[in-house]
C-alpha cells in the first residue's frame, strides 16, 4: 500500500482512531453529454461505536456517499477527488480483491427495500450462511449455527423455520430483519443503513429501529444512517450531517444541530415538518420557497442561496462556500458565510394565520359499511375460497369543511374504504349516504357525472397518476369534459387556467408535459384535476408521503387553503401521525378493517387511548429533542385479514389485555364505547384503567 | 397439484378437440374429396361418378358424423356393394367382415388408412415420428446448453465486448432461416465446393445416426433456436444483473463468478425456460424444411408427403401430433415454471 496514512490501522474499538474518515470527497457521474457532479467536497468522520446520521432530501447525494464508501458507484460514477479512509486504509485506491475482503466483512450495508435486496430464488438460510463462508472460510455447519444465532439476535421467532423459508414467505418487517442479520453475520466494524425503514409501517419501523440501536450497542458497530426522516435520526444517531444539493451544509452532534442549528437550510427543514405544537390555523408550517436545483443547474456560490431568507447578493453568490467551525461546540460545522450574523432564535416570519373554518352539515355518512373480498387460494385455482374482511362495521360521518384523518398501517382497510366510497368497488353490506343519497351499490360507471365530480381523489404517487403523453392542460380539460363542466371548449380552457391558479402553478404549465414537472408540481396537477368537477369530498390517499419534506409543507398548505375557500370535506388517509395531528379536525384509527378509535384530534392524541393508538403514537419518530416519548414496541406481526384473530382484532398484540378479566378480549369483539362527546373507542378495558393511562408524548420544559 | 393437472388436462382436451375439428373440416372440404376420388378411382371420372364414389366410400355423411367416426364415438360407415360384398370404415379391421367392430377411430387406436403409404396411418406415423424424435433430441442437446451459455455470457456484462460479439452472432443466426443455413452448410461443409466434412444427406442416419451424417441437420435446426433463446436469456440475464439482490451479493463481498453462478443464474433462467418450451412446436416447423432438405424421412417429411398427396387421414394424424406437442409443452412449461420460481407455489 502506498497510502501515506497518518493514522495507523487501529484495532476496532481500542483506539480513538476513527473507523471511517471521509475527506473532501467529490463524486461525479459521467453521461454522454456532461459530467454531473453528485457530491462535492464532502467530509465526515465516524468514530468507533458512533452512529452518524446523513440527512437530506432526495437527490442530495446521501446515497451516493454510501455507495462510494462501498466503492459501488456503477459504470458511470467515479470518485473525482478526496479520499475515504476506513481504519486508516484509503478505500479509493483499493483493488477488486481487497475490496471484496472488506465488503460484507468490515463494512456491511442495509438497504431500503428488503424484498428487492434478497434473492427471491434462494432460501434465506443460504443467503445468510454465504457471508461467513466466503469471508472466514468456515464450513456450512458452522455457518448455519452462526446464522441461527444471528437470526435469534434480530428477534425473529422460530429461527430454524425462517432459515428454510424463501424471502417472499416473510413479511416486510421480517425481511428487513433478515437483511440486518445478513449484514451482521461477519460482525462488521461499520454498518451503512440506507433508509432502512422507509418501506415499512410505523410500528414495524419502531421495532426495527430499536433493534438496530440495540445491536449497534451489542456488537460495538459504527453506523452510517441515511434517512430523510429527522425524527428517526434523532432516535438512532449521535451525530448528524445535513446534506443539500451534493454538499454537507451542517454537521455536528445531534443535540447541537437540532437545538442550535447554524445553517438556514437546516432551520428551514425543521420549520417545514409538523412537530407537536404546530397547528394549521395558529402556527402553520413554513414551506421552503422554490425548488431543489438540478445537479447541472446549481447556482454560483451557496447552493441554498436562491431559496434562503438570509441571502445577501454579492457575498453569498461570490464563490464556493467552505465549511466553518462553529466555536464552542463539539465538531459542529456549517457551510454558511453568515452563520455568526444571523439571529437564529428569531421566529419564522411567514406565519400568516388563517381563520378556523366552521364545520357545516353532514355531507357523508357511513353506516355499518362492510366490504368482504373472496379470494381463491393459490395460483392454479385449487384450494378453498377464503374471505378477506377488508372493512368491518365502518360507521362515521363527515361534515362540510371538515378534515377527517383516517390512520392505520398497511392492510388496515383504509384504501378499501376509499375504493368503496369512490365506487371502484361496491359494498358488501351497509350504507354510504352522500347528501342523503345511497351510493354504496352504485359502481362508478353508473354514477352521474355530478356524483363522480363531487367525490374525487388525490393519489399517493403523483409520478404514476398523470398520463405521461398528455399535456398538463389537456389532462385537466379532459377531467372537465368528463364531469360535464363548461359548455364550450373556450369555457373549459378558461376554467382550466383558473384551476392552475388555484393550485398556484404558473399558467404556462398548461402546455407542459408531466415529465417536465417536479414531484410537488405533479401533485398540484393531481389536486387541480381532483377539484375540476367542483369536488365536495376529496379523498387524499397519502398525498404527500411520496414527496420531499420541504415540498410536503407546501402541498399540505395548498390543500388546506383550497379547503378553506371551497368548504371541501377532506378525508385524509395517512400513516404519518405528525401530519395528521397538524391538519385534521377529527381522526379515525383503523386496525384490521375495524375502526378502533374515532374522535377529535385532541381526544385521540391524548389519553385515554385505544391501546393500538397508544402504540402508534409511540412509534412515530418526532424530530424534537424536547419531546419525551414512552416506548411501546408492538410484538408480533399484524394478523392477516384473511385469518383475523377471534374477539378483539388487536388482542394478539395488545399490552393491556391482562387488565380485562376472563379473557373477554379473546372471545368478543368489543362494542364501540363513547368516552366523551364525539370520542369513541372499541375496547374492553374498564373505565378505571382507561382513565389511568399516561400520555405517550410529553414535551419537556426548555 | 393433482387438481391443477386435472383441470389443465380437461382444458387441453377441449382445445385439442376444437383444433382437430378445424383441421378435419379444412382437409375434408369438397374439392379435397373430389381430388381424392379422382386419385383413388380414376382421373377421368365424370362429376356424377365422383359424387357416387364419395357417397359409396363414406365421405358423403355429414361432417360432424364423420368427425365422430374418426374420433371413434360414432359407428363407422358400412355399405353393401352391388356384388354383395360388405365394405366399410371398420370392415378391414377384422379378418371376417361380420366380426368387424362397429367403432373404429382414435379412441380405438385406429388412425385411419393412409392412401400414400397404402398402410394404416398408425403404423407408419409411429416409425417416422420416432425418427424425428431422435433428431429433436440431438437438436435440444445442442441448442439448450449452447444458447443458455451464450445468453448468460452475453448478459452478465451488458455492453461489454463479449456481449456485442455474442449478440451479433445470435442475431445473425435467428435472422437466417433454415432453408438458407441448410443450403449454405451443404455447400460449404458437405460438397466438393467446400470442405467435404459431412454428408449432405441424412438418409443413412435413419438406420444409424453418426456425427458425419447427422450433424448438419441437427445444426441447421438448432442454430435458429440458439440465436432466439440466447437473446431471451441475455435479456433476462441483464435484467437480473441490475436487480438489487445482485448488488446485495456484490456488497457481501462475493466474486463476480460466484454472483453469476449462485445468485443470477437461477433467476435468469426462469424466463428462457418458457421460451425453450415454446421452441418445441416451433421446431416442428424447422423439421419440415430440414427433413426434406436432408432427405431424412421423419415427421416433417411425412407431413410434406401427406399434404402433397392429399392423404387426408395422414394429414389429420400429423396435425393431432402437432396439437398434442404444443399442448403438452405448454403444460410442462407451466409446471416447470412453478418449480423454478419459488414465488409461485401451488397453495
Amino acid at each position: 500500500m502506498t497510502d501515506p496514512a497518518p493514522h495507523p490501522a487501529a484495532e476496532p474499538g481500542t483506539a480513538a482512531a476513527p473507523i471511517l474518515e471521509i475527506e473532501n470527497l467529490s463524486i461525479s457521474f459521467f453521461t454522454r453529454l456532461r459530467e454531473i457532479p453528485a457530491v462535492m467536497d464532502f467530509s465526515c468522520t465516524v468514530m468507533p461505536g458512533e452512529a452518524m446520521g446523513l440527512v437530506g432530501e432526495s437527490g442530495c447525494g446521501k446515497s451516493t456517499v454510501a455507495l462510494a464508501v462501498m466503492r459501488d458507484l456503477g459504470k458511470n460514477g467515479r470518485i473525482v477527488g478526496g479520499r475515504i479512509r476506513f481504519k486508516g486504509r484509503d478505500l479509493t485506491t483499493l483493488g477488486d480483491t481487497e475490496l471484496r475482503d472488506i465488503r460484507g466483512k468490515e463494512i456491511a450495508m442495509i438497504y431500503q427495500e428488503p424484498m428487492a435486496s434478497l434473492n427471491p430464488a434462494m432460501k434465506v438460510g443460504r443467503q445468510l450462511m454465504e457471508v461467513p463462508m466466503i469471508h472466514e472460510g468456515i464450513g456450512a455447519a458452522e455457518a448455519r449455527a452462526r446464522a441461527l444465532e444471528v437470526v435469534s439476535d434480530v428477534r425473529l421467532p422460530d429461527p430454524a423455520r425462517i432459515l428454510n423459508a424463501y424471502p417472499h414467505q416473510l413479511s416486510g418487517g421480517q425481511q428487513q430483519r433478515i437483511v440486518i442479520a445478513m449484514a451482521l453475520m461477519s460482525k462488521p466494524a461499520l454498518l451503512i443503513l440506507d433508509e432502512p425503514t422507509t418501506a415499512l409501517d410505523v410500528t414495524v419501523e419502531a421495532a426495527v429501529v430499536d433493534l438496530v440501536k440495540d445491536l449497534g450497542r451489542k456488537y460495538g458497530t459504527s453506523m452510517l444512517f441515511i434517512s430523510h426522516n429527522l425524527g428517526l435520526v434523532l432516535e438512532v444517531c449521535d451525530r448528524i450531517c445535513v446534506m443539500y444539493s451534493g454538499e454537507a451544509v451542517e454537521t455536528g452532534a445531534v443535540s447541537d444541530v437540532f437545538d442550535r442549528m447554524r445553517h438556514p437550510y437546516t432551520q428551514a427543514l425543521f420549520r417545514s415538518i409538523p412537530l407537536p405544537g404546530a397547528d394549521k390555523t395558529t402556527r402553520p408550517l413554513v414551506a421552503i420557497p422554490g425548488n431543489f436545483p438540478l445537479p447541472h443547474e446549481r447556482p454560483q456560490g451557496c447552493n441554498f442561496g436562491p431559496r434562503c431568507d438570509h441571502f445577501v447578493a454579492g457575498r453569498c453568490d461570490a464563490a464556493d462556500v467552505p465549511m466553518f467551525e462553529v466555536p464552542g461546540q463539539d465538531r459542529h460545522a456549517t457551510r454558511c458565510l453568515r452563520f455568526a450574523e444571523i439571529d437564529w432564535s428569531a421566529p419564522a416570519k411567514a406565519a400568516r394565520a388563517g381563520e378556523k373554518v366552521p364545520v357545516g352539515d353532514v355531507v357523508l355518512r357511513m353506516d355499518d359499511l362492510r366490504k368482504y373480498y373472496e379470494v381463491s387460494g393459490g395460483l392454479f385455482g385449487g384450494g378453498a375460497r377464503k374471505v378477506v374482511k377488508a372493512n368491518e362495521t365502518l360507521s362515521f360521518e363527515a361534515r362540510e369543511g371538515e378534515t377527517l384523518a383516517i390512520v392505520g398501517e398497511s392492510g388496515c382497510g383504509k384504501s378499501t374504504f376509499a375504493k368503496v366510497l369512490m365506487g371502484l368497488e361496491t359494498a358488501t353490506s351497509g350504507r354510504i349516504l352522500l347528501y342523503n343519497q345511497e351510493i354504496q351499490d352504485t359502481p362508478i360507471e353508473k354514477r352521474s357525472p355530478e356524483t363522480v365530480g363531487s367525490v374525487q381523489m388525490v393519489f399517493q404517487n403523483p409520478f404514476d397518476t398523470l398520463n405521461p403523453s398528455m399535456t398538463v392542460g389537456r389532462q385537466i380539460i379532459r377531467a372537465l369534459e368528463v364531469f360535464g363542466e363548461g359548455r364550450t371548449d373556450a369555457e373549459r380552457e378558461a376554467r382550466m387556467l383558473e384551476l392552475l391558479d388555484l393550485v398556484k402553478l404558473p399558467r404556462e404549465f398548461a402546455t407542459r408535459m408531466p415529465r417536465q414537472l417536479s414531484g410537488g408540481q405533479k401533485q398540484r396537477v393531481g389536486i387541480a384535476r381532483a377539484f375540476a368537477g367542483g369536488a365536495k369530498i376529496v379523498v387524499a390517499d397519502e398525498p404527500v408521503s411520496a414527496l420531499d419534506v420541504s415540498v410536503q409543507a407546501a402541498v399540505t398548505d395548498l390543500l388546506m387553503e383550497i379547503q378553506r375557500k371551497n368548504r371541501t370535506t377532506l378525508l385524509f388517509i395517512s400513516h404519518d401521525l405528525s401530519i395528521v395531528r397538524y391538519l385534521s379536525d377529527r381522526v379515525m384509527v383503523m386496525y384490521l378493517g375495524h375502526v378502533v378509535e374515532i374522535g377529535s384530534t385532541d381526544q385521540v392524541f391524548s389519553p385515554p387511548y385505544h391501546p393500538y393508538t397508544e402504540a402508534l403514537l409511540s412509534a412515530v419518530p418526532i424530530a424534537d429533542t424536547h419531546v419525551r416519548k414512552k416506548r411501546i414496541v408492538l410484538e408480533g406481526e399484524i394478523p392477516s385479514a384473511m385469518n383475523p384473530p377471534p374477539g378483539c382484532p388487536f388482542q394478539t398484540r395488545c399490552r393491556w389485555k391482562h387488565e380485562v378479566a376472563g379473557g373477554l378480549c379473546e372471545r368478543e369483539v368489543p362494542p364501540m364505547r363513547t368516552l366523551a362527546p364525539g370520542h369513541q373507542i372499541k375496547c374492553h378495558l374498564p373505565a378505571a384503567v382507561l382513565a389511568g393511562m399516561e400520555p405517550v408524548i410529553t414535551i419537556a420544559a426548555e | 397439484m393433482l387438481k391443477f393437472l386435472l383441470r389443465r388436462g380437461g382444458t387441453m382436451l377441449l382445445t385439442a378437440l376444437c383444433l382437430t375439428f378445424v383441421v378435419f373440416f379444412l382437409t375434408n372440404l369438397p374439392p379435397n374429396l373430389e381430388k381424392l376420388a379422382k386419385s383413388e378411382a380414376s382421373v377421368r371420372m365424370s362429376d356424377a361418378d365422383v359424387a357416387s364414389w364419395i357417397e359409396r366410400n363414406g365421405y358423403g355423411r355429414p361432417i360432424l358424423v364423420r368427425y365422430g367416426e374418426w374420433l371413434g364415438v360414432v359407428p363407422g360407415w358400412t355399405n353393401t356393394e352391388a356384388d354383395g360384398r360388405l365394405r366399410g370404415r371398420c370392415v378391414d379391421r377384422a379378418p371376417v367382415p361380420a366380426e368387424a367392430p362397429a367403432y373404429c377411430g382414435l379412441l380405438q387406436g385406429y388412425w385411419g388408412f393412409s392412401t400414400f403409404f397404402k398402410a394404416p396411418v398408425g403404423d407408419k406415423l409411429g416409425y417416422h415420428l420416432g425418427l424425428t424424435g431422435i433428431l429433436m433430441f440431438w437438436v435440444m442437446m445442442l441448442m439448450v446448453p449452447a444458447s443458455l451459455l451464450i445468453g448468460v455470457l452475453a448478459g452478465m456484462r451488458e455492453g461489454s465486448r463479449t456481449d456485442r460479439v455474442l449478440s451479433t452472432f445470435s442475431i445473425t443466426t435467428t435472422a437466417t432461416p433454415e432453408y438458407v443455413s441448410g443450403v449454405v452448410f451443404i455447400v460449404f461443409l458437405a460438397s466438393p465446393a467446400g470442405f467435404q466434412l459431412f454428408k449432405g444427406s441424412a438418409a443413412s442416419a435413419m438406420d444409424g445416426p453418426t456425427f458425419e451424417n447427422f450433424f448438419l441437420p441437427v445444426l441447421t435446426i438448432a442454430l435458429y433456436g440458439i440465436g432466439y433463446i440466447a437473446r431471451m436469456t441475455r435479456a433476462s440475464m441483464t435484467e437480473v444483473m441490475t436487480a438489487q439482490y445482485i448488488r446485495t451479493a456484490r456488497l457481501k463481498g462475493l466474486s463476480f463468478g460466484a454472483i453469476v453462478l449462485r445468485h443470477a443464474l437461477r433467476n435468469a433462467l426462469i424466463a428462457p425456460f418458457t421460451v425453450i418450451m415454446l421452441q418445441f412446436p416451433w421446431l416442428l416447423n424447422g423439421v419440415v424444411i430440414v427433413e426434406t432438405l436432408f432427405n431424412y424421412k421423419g415427421f416433417g417429411w411425412t407431413l410434406v408427403q401427406a399434404a402433397g398427396n392429399n392423404d387426408i387421414e395422414l394429414l389429420l394424424a400429423c396435425s393431432v401430433v402437432a396439437v398434442f406437442v404444443v399442448l403438452v409443452t405448454q403444460l410442462i412449461s407451466d409446471v416447470g415454471y412453478v418449480f423454478l420460481n419459488p414465488r409461485i407455489r401451488i397453495a
